[in-house]
């Protein structure tokens, strides 16, 4: 690993303040992501700017319409939350399937968001959810934030805050995982909101996570699986790897979506 | 170099290392404690599992620096008075081990996951907390066996 200064800001400010000092400076979150890249020479920040100390991107909280979850905040935190698994399980499940025990304790939604892989689950929960993406300068909508694959709305210099979630009716994440790696080969968040159906996928699309629109208006007129049949997203558009041919990841795809449907059909 | 101080294994240490350099180097190549051991060096086999303030990590992926001023245990640290912990105890008596290269890392993620699950702690669940501790000998059925009795002993 290439050698580089490590600096501890207290707060934001003093974080945006060394962001802004030069080109070479990368935000560190939990590390499960950046310090590898950096072993591995794919990434090599003269400047790494650890954001464990700012309360402001600490922490989570649960209000009646909402679950806001601090950029630092880690996984098993929110998997393991009374409040969040009460206010929108499937939201705590998708962040007790990331990764595994050690992953979960370090690894944070800000930055899971923030390096979008394709294969990520907490993307999927930002679409389906219709989630804001907070940051130091403005909201961003989830629609409005995943540009393509690890690649975000995100400036150089800004910093995720934290995720605001509205509450919706219900949801499920299903999740067909790569058991060498854990990330997602499909993953699917069916969320249905007062006004609508959404679906997101993520770990199947070349673009990285997507919304399946056809399938979020079939849903949306009924709430059934006999409205999924005869529905495909475009093979074209998924991915193909040595892990999986692009048309099992659309096979994947909608028997998940079908599979999320039962879930909460069952639990209603 | 930066100057880190921290707590290992009940002592305070303190050292000057570079800023790149990883808690599993700190621990192995400063401070000799080679318990800790390096199985791919990529987060995914869980030999260098340690706990920091009590939470189970890798140090694979952490700085020596990100641990200034906090608590770090490994599995030198385990033991008291000469006596085994109980979970080193359970996995010596369950032969939870074949070569024993996955085993400190092993035994401490299986004390952070009795200290988060305490008594209610299943099979089940032990099976799907250890995804990241990988061990290419045993088939796991020993380990498994070895963390459910440790479990008991520690929350008895
Ligand atoms: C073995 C293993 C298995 C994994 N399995 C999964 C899985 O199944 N599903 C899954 O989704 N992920 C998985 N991950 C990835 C894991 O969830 C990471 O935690 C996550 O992708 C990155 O979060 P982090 O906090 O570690 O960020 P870091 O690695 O610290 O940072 C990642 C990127 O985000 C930037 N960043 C961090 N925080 C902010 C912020 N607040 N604002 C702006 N930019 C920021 C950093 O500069 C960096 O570019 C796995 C990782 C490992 C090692
Ligand atoms: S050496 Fe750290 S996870 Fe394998």
């Amino acid at each position: 690993m290439n050698g580089f200064a490590y600096l501890t800001p207290g707060d934001l400010a003093e974080a945006l303040a060394l962001l802004r000092q030069g080109d070479e400076a990368s935000p560190l979150a939990g590390g499960q992501t950046l310090v590898p890249t950096m072993k591995q020479g794919l990434a090599a920040p003269e400047t790494l700017i650890d954001l464990g100390g700012l309360a402001e991107l600490a922490g989570l909280r649960v209000t009646p319409t909402h679950v806001e979850v601090g950029a630092m905040c880690p996984h098993a935190v929110v998997a393991a939350d009374p409040e969040v698994r009460a206010a929108c399980p499937a939201l705590a499940d998708l962040a007790g399937m990331i990764g595994d025990a050690q992953v979960r304790n370090r690894g944070t939604i800000g930055g899971s968001i923030a390096n979008n892989d394709p294969a990520a689950d907490y993307p999927a929960a930002c679409l389906g959810l219709n989630a804001v993406i907070r940051t130091d300068r403005r909201d961003i909508d989830a629609d409005d934030f995943f540009l393509s694959m690890f690649d975000t709305a995100l400036e150089p210099g800004e910093l995720i805050v934290s995720v605001a979630f509205p509450r919706c009716r219900e949801a499920a994440y299903l999740k067909f995982r790569n058991p060498a790696s854990r990330f997602a080969l499909a993953g699917v968040f069916l969320a249905r909101h007062e006004d609508g159906v959404r679906i997101a996928v993520t770990g199947a699309g070349t673009d990285g996570v997507f919304r399946w629109s056809e399938a979020e208006a079939a849903l949306g007129r009924e709430f059934t699986a006999t409205a999924l049949a005869g529905l495909a997203v475009p093979v074209e558009d998924m991915l193909g790897d040595l892990h999986a041919a692009a048309d099992y990841r659309a096979h994947l795809v909608k028997v998940l979506t079908a599979r999320a449907l039962a879930a909460i059909s069952q639990r209603a | 170099m930066t100057r880190l101080t921290l707590e290992l294994n009940g002592r305070t240490v303190s050292d000057d290392v570079e800023d790149r350099t990883l808690l599993v180097d700190f621990l192995r190549a400063r401070q000799g404690q080679t318990g800790t051991h390096v199985g791919c060096d990529t987060s995914q086999c869980g030999a260098c599992v340690v706990h920091v303030d009590g939470i189970s990590v890798k140090s694979c992926n952490m700085l020596a620096l990100q641990c200034a001023g906090r608590k770090v245990t490994t599995v030198e640290g385990l033991a008291q008075d000469g006596a085994l912990h109980p979970m080193q105890q359970a996995f010596h008596e369950n032969h939870g081990l074949q070569c024993g290269f996955c085993t400190p890392g092993m035994i401490m993620s299986a004390i952070d996951m009795v200290e988060r699950h305490g008594a209610a702690l299943d099979e089940a669940t032990v099976r799907h907390e250890l995804e990241g501790n990988i061990c290419r000998c045993t088939g796991y059925e020993n380990i498994v066996k070895a963390i459910l009795v440790g479990a008991k002993v520690m929350t008895a």
